[in-house]
C-alpha cells in the first residue's frame, strides 16, 4: 500500500529551523515506521539523518514524534498508523542536531545526576548473592525495564516549561534504586529529588505515562516516591 | 576535513559499550585513566538485546557443577572449542555472577530470595543426562539488566564515554597497537585516541546475512580493521542461525520460550523434533534445531506453504507467559498482531551469532598468528573475539556470560599489562589518520556518480543467506566467494549522496557495509576449505564431522586484493576427548 511519510528536516544551515517534506512509500506486509524510512533512506533521499539500530524496541534508538505522539518507529506498524499523511517529527524539547536526530546529552546528565547506581555500605557475603525476596524483587519491576528512549521527558509540559526539571525518566530510574531492597541510597539521592526541580515540580498530567514505548509509568512512580520522601521525613 | 584532527590521550582506550566492553573498563579504571569509544550510546548497544539469561553452576534450583557446565559446553562446541578457554569460562561464570548481583543487577529471584535459573537448550545435568535449570535471568531482559547495571557502574567510576564515535582504523607501529582513529558522528571529524592499551569489544557481525537477529550495528566493525591491520581472524565460517526468529522479520524470540516449555510444530502440526533430536527434543542446541527447521521448510513441510514454523506457548498458560516471558508476548504483539497465549507465533532460523572473531589468548590478548604470538596493547573480548570458547557452536546464554567473564578478565590483564609496559606511550607514527582522511576523503566526494550502498549492502545480505547459510557446499561458496570479492571491488567506487559530515548516517553506513564486505571474505573462504560438517558450519557435499584432518581452528589473512590466505592451530583438548554428538 502506497503511504505518504511527511518528514522534518532540518535546515543544514541552522538546525533549529527547517520544514517537512513528503516522501511516497510503497508499504510492505507487517513493516514499521522504521522500514518506511529505511526504504526512504537507501532507495529515495540518503541525506535523511535519523538513528536506529536494534529495531526491536530495546535499544531506544529510534524514539520520535509520529503523528503527534512519541513512539519507537521500529515498533509502529504502519498499517496501525492512522490518516493518509503520517507526520514524523524529532522528539519535542530536546535540541536537534539534525532532522530525526535529537542532542540527549542533557537527558543522559540528568539520567546520572540521581546516582543510578546501587548504593549500599555493607560488603556483599563472599561467594553468594545477597538474597531478595520475590515480593521484594518485584517492587522494582516496571522500572528497571525502561531502556533511555527519551519519550517520557519529550512528553512532558513541565519539562517543556522548565528545563531544569529532573523529567520522568531520570525519576523512575531514582524509583529502580530507591526501591530496591537492597540500596540504601535514597538520604544521598534527596538532594536531587526533594526540590523544586525534582520530584515536586510533576503536575500529574500523565503525558509520559501515554508515551512510554514500554507501558511503564513514570507518574505513579514520582508519587509513590513522594509519599516515600515525606514518610522518611516523618 | 582539512582540518587537524583532534588528538585524546588515555592509558585505556576501549571500542565497544556492550556488556564486554563496559566490565572491561569498570575494571581497568580501578587504577588508570579509562575511555569508552562507542558507535552508539552505551544503553543502545546490542548486549540489551539478549533476552534469556546467563549460564552458571549455581545450583539454586538443583544440583549442579562446572564441571557438567563445561562438557555441556565442549559437547556443544561440536569439540571445536579450545577446553583450557571453556573451562576458565564455566569456572569463573559463579563468582561473576554473584559480582553481578552485588553490583545491583536486578536477576529475578527464587521463593528463598537466591538468583532464580532455568533451563535452555544444551544444558544438561550429570554429563548431558539429565534436566538442569542454568541461567541466571531478570525475567526475559537479561542482557537489558545487565547492560544498564554496568553502564551506570562505569559512569559511578569515572569512565570517559565518547559516545558516537565510530572507529575507522587501528593506528599499529613496529607491530605495537598505539591507540584507533574514529569518525564523530555529532560533530563530523576525525579523532586521534592515543593509548597505552587498547581493547576491541565491538560485538557480533551477522548483518551480512538478510534474515538477522542483530541490529543494524552489528556489522563487525572491529573485525574488519583488524584484517586490514594485517591481522588475522580465527574460524570465520562458524555463524550461529537462531532457531527462533520471528517471521519474516528474524527478530529474536529467545530459547527461554523453549526453556519454560515452548514446542515447535511444522505445517503438518507435528512435533518434528523428535526426527532430529528425539531425547533432547525442542532443547536439542541451536546448530541442532535450526537444521532440522530448515530442512522441514526446504521439504515442503512449512506453515500453510510460506518458509515458517510454529511456536507454540499456549500450553503454557497466559499467567505465566506475562510472567517470565513479558518480552516475548511483546514482541509478537508488535510484530505479527499475534496474541501469544492464543495462537503461535511464526518463527524461522535467523542468523544470530558470530562463534568466530578476533584470535586471543585466554589472558584476551590479540594474537597475530597460529602460534599465538601476541601483538602489544591489543586486546579482544565479547561477541568480537575468539578465545574460543565457542567453538563450532555456541550454547545459549554462554555469550552474555563470555561478554561478562572475559570481558572482566580483560580489564584486568589491561591493568597487569600496564603496569609492566612505560607509563608513555610509544609516539605515534607521522599522520596517523592519514589512511581514514583518504577513505573519508573518497567517500564524502562529490566527483562522478558512484556505486549506491543500498544495492551493494542487499546484495552482499542475498548472497551469504542463499550460499552461505545453515546449508552450504563447494558451488554455491564457490559462487559466493566470486561474489564478495565483486561486490568489494564495486565498493571502491561507492559515493554518499550525503556531503554534511555532521550526523551523517549514509556515511556510517556506506563504511559499515565496506567491512562486513572484508570479513565476509574471509568467511566463505574458510566455509569452502573445511571440507566437514562440524557444529554450525553444515556441508551438504561433505557429511560428518571429520576430525582426523579438521579438529582445528582456522586462521585467515585477506590482501588488499580480496585474496584470503589460511593456516589452521589445533585444538586445546585437555579433558574431554571428541565423541559423537548426539542429542
Amino acid at each position: 500500500m502506497r503511504r505518504t511519510f511527511r518528514i522534518w528536516r532540518s535546515d543544514p544551515q541552522d538546525p533549529k529551523r527547517g520544514a517537512f517534506r513528503d516522501y511516497e512509500v510503497e508499504v510492505q506486509h507487517a513493516w514499521t515506521v522504521l522500514d518506511a524510512l529505511n526504504e526512504i533512506k537507501w532507495r529515495q533521499d540518503g541525506t535523511l539523518a535519523f538513528r536506529r539500530s536494534c529495531r526491536h524496541g530495546i535499544c531506544g534508538s529510534c524514539a520520535m514524534t509520529i503523528n503527534g505522539k512519541n513512539d519507537l518507529a521500529c515498533e509502529l506498524q504502519v498499517s496501525a498508523c492512522k490518516g493518509s499523511v503520517i507526520t514524523v517529527e524529532p522528539l519535542k524539547s530536546f535540541p536537534v542536531l539534525r532532522d530525526l536526530v535529537v542532542d540527549q546529552s542533557d537527558f543522559f546528565a540528568r539520567h546520572e545526576s540521581i546516582k543510578p547506581w546501587l548504593i549500599n555500605h555493607r560488603t556483599p557475603p563472599t561467594d553468594k548473592e545477597r538474597l531478595q525476596s520475590p515480593e521484594d524483587r518485584k517492587l522494582i519491576d516496571g522500572t528497571w525495564e525502561c531502556i533511555l528512549c527519551g519519550s517520557c521527558t519529550s512528553s512532558c509540559p513541565v519539562y517543556w516549561s522548565s528545563q531544569q526539571f529532573l523529567g520522568p525518566a531520570a525519576i523512575l530510574k531514582a524509583y529502580r534504586y530507591v526501591f530496591d531492597s537492597r540500596d540504601e541510597g535514597l538520604e544521598e539521592r534527596l538532594q536531587m529529588l526533594d526540590n523544586r526541580f525534582g520530584l515536586w515540580r510533576c503536575h500529574t498530567i500523565f503525558n509520559c505515562v501515554e508515551a512510554c514505548p514500554k507501558a511503564l509509568n513514570p507518574t505513579e512512580a514520582i508519587v509513590k516516591l513522594r509519599r516515600r520522601v515525606v514518610s522518611e521525613k516523618i | 576535513m582539512a582540518a587537524a584532527s583532534e588528538r585524546h590521550r588515555h592509558d585505556v582506550v576501549i571500542v565497544g559499550a556492550g556488556i564486554a566492553g563496559l566490565y572491561a573498563a569498570l575494571k581497568a579504571s580501578e587504577r588508570y585513566d579509562t575511555a569508552v569509544v562507542s558507535k552508539v550510546y552505551p544503553t543502545r548497544s546490542h548486549s540489551g538485546a539478549a533476552q534469556g539469561g546467563c549460564a552458571a553452576s549455581l545450583g539454586n534450583m538443583q544440583e549442579d557443577s562446572w564441571e557438567w557446565h563445561l562438557y555441556d559446553t565442549v559437547r556443544g562446541s561440536d569439540f571445536l572449542g579450545d577446553q583450557d578457554a571453556q573451562e576458565i569460562l564455566v569456572r569463573e561464570a559463579v563468582p561473576v555472577i554473584y559480582e553481578m548481583e552485588h553490583l545491583g543487577m536486578p536477576f529475578s529471584r527464587t521463593p528463598q530470595g537466591k538468583i532464580a535459573q532455568r533451563p535452555f537448550g544444551g544444558h544438561y545435568s550429570n554429563f548431558g543426562k539429565g534436566e538442569i535449570a542454568r541461567s541466571c535471568y531478570a525475567a526475559d531482559r537479561t542482557g537489558h539488566a545487565q547492560l544498564h547495571t554496568l553502564y551506570e557502574q562505569c559512569v559511578k567510576h569515572g569512565v570517559r564515554f565518547y559516545n558516537e564515535f565510530y572507529m575507522t582504523q587501528l593506528l599499529m607501529k613496529d607491530g605495537v597497537c598505539l591507540g584507533l582513529v574514529a569518525w564523530d558522528f555529532q560533530g563530523g571529524g576525525l579523532h586521534v585516541f592515543h593509548s597505552r592499551a587498547t581493547l576491541l569489544a565491538t560485538g557480533g557481525y551477522a548483518r551480512a546475512w538478510k534474515i538477522t537477529t542483530n541490529a543494524h550495528a552489528n556489522t563487525g566493525d572491529g573485525l574488519s580493521l583488524v584484517l586490514r591491520s594485517g591481522l588475522p581472524l580465527e574460524d570465520m565460517e562458524f555463524v550461529q542461525f537462531h532457531p527462533t526468529g520471528i517471521y519474516p522479520h528474524g527478530i529474536l524470540v529467545s530459547e527461554a520460550a523453549r526453556g519454560e516449555g515452548g514446542l515447535l510444530y511444522n505445517g503438518l502440526n507435528e512435533r518434528f523434533m523428535d526426527k532430529y533430536a528425539k531425547a533432547k527434543m525442542e532443547l536439542a542446541p541451536r546448530d541442532v534445531v535450526s537444521r532440522a527447521e530448515q530442512s522441514e521448510i526446504d521439504e515442503g513441510r512449512g506453515v500453510n506453504g510460506k518458509p515458517y514454523l510454529n511456536l507454540d506457548l499456549r500450553h503454557l498458560g497466559a499467567a505465566k507467559i506475562l510472567e517470565v516471558l513479558p518480552q516475548i508476548h511483546e514482541l509478537a504483539l508488535k510484530f505479527c498482531g499475534l496474541d501469544c497465549t492464543k495462537v503461535p507465533i511464526p518463527i524461522q532460523p535467523s542468523a544470530h551469532y558470530s562463534m568466530g572473531g578476533i584470535p586471543t589468548r585466554t589472558d584476551t590478548r590479540v594474537v597475530l598468528d597460529e602460534n599465538a604470538t601476541v601483538v602489544p596493547g591489543l586486546f579482544a573480548a565479547g561477541e568480537c573475539a575468539c578465545v574460543s570458547v565457542h567453538g563450532a557452536n555456541r550454547l545459549g546464554t554462554n555469550s552474555t556470560l563470555e561478554c561478562c567473564v572475559y570481558g572482566r578478565r580483560a580489564g584486568i590483564a589491561m591493568l597487569e599489562y600496564l603496569g609492566s609496559v612505560p607509563t608513555e606511550a610509544a609516539p605515534l607514527p607521522a599522520d596517523p589518520d592519514g589512511e581514514s582522511r583518504a577513505e573519508m576523503e573518497r567517500l564524502l566526494s562529490k566527483d562522478g556518480k558512484g556505486e549506491v550502498p543500498a544495492d551493494l549492502r542487499e546484495a552482499l545480505q542475498v548472497g551469504m543467506t542463499d550460499r552461505c547459510g545453515i546449508f552450504r557446499n563447494a558451488n554455491d561458496l564457490e559462487a559466493e566467494l566470486a561474489e564478495v570479492r565483486a561486490l568489494r571491488d564495486r565498493f571502491s567506487k561507492v559515493r554518499v549522496s550525503d556531503h554534511d559530515p555532521r550526523c551523517n548516517t549514509e556515511l556510517i553506513e556506506a563504511l559499515e557495509l565496506g567491512h562486513m564486505l572484508d570479513f565476509s571474505v574471509t568467511t566463505v573462504a574458510g566455509a569452502l576449505a573445511r571440507n566437514e560438517c562440524r557444529g554450525a558450519h553444515w556441508r551438504k557435499d561433505h557429511p560428518g564431522r571429520n576430525d582426523t584432518e579438521w579438529l582445528k581452528h582456522t586462521f585467515s589473512w585477506l590482501d588488499p586484493k580480496g585474496d584470503v590466505r589460511l593456516a589452521y592451530r589445533p585444538v586445546v583438548i585437555n579433558r574431554f576427548q571428541p565423541e559423537e554428538r548426539k542429542y
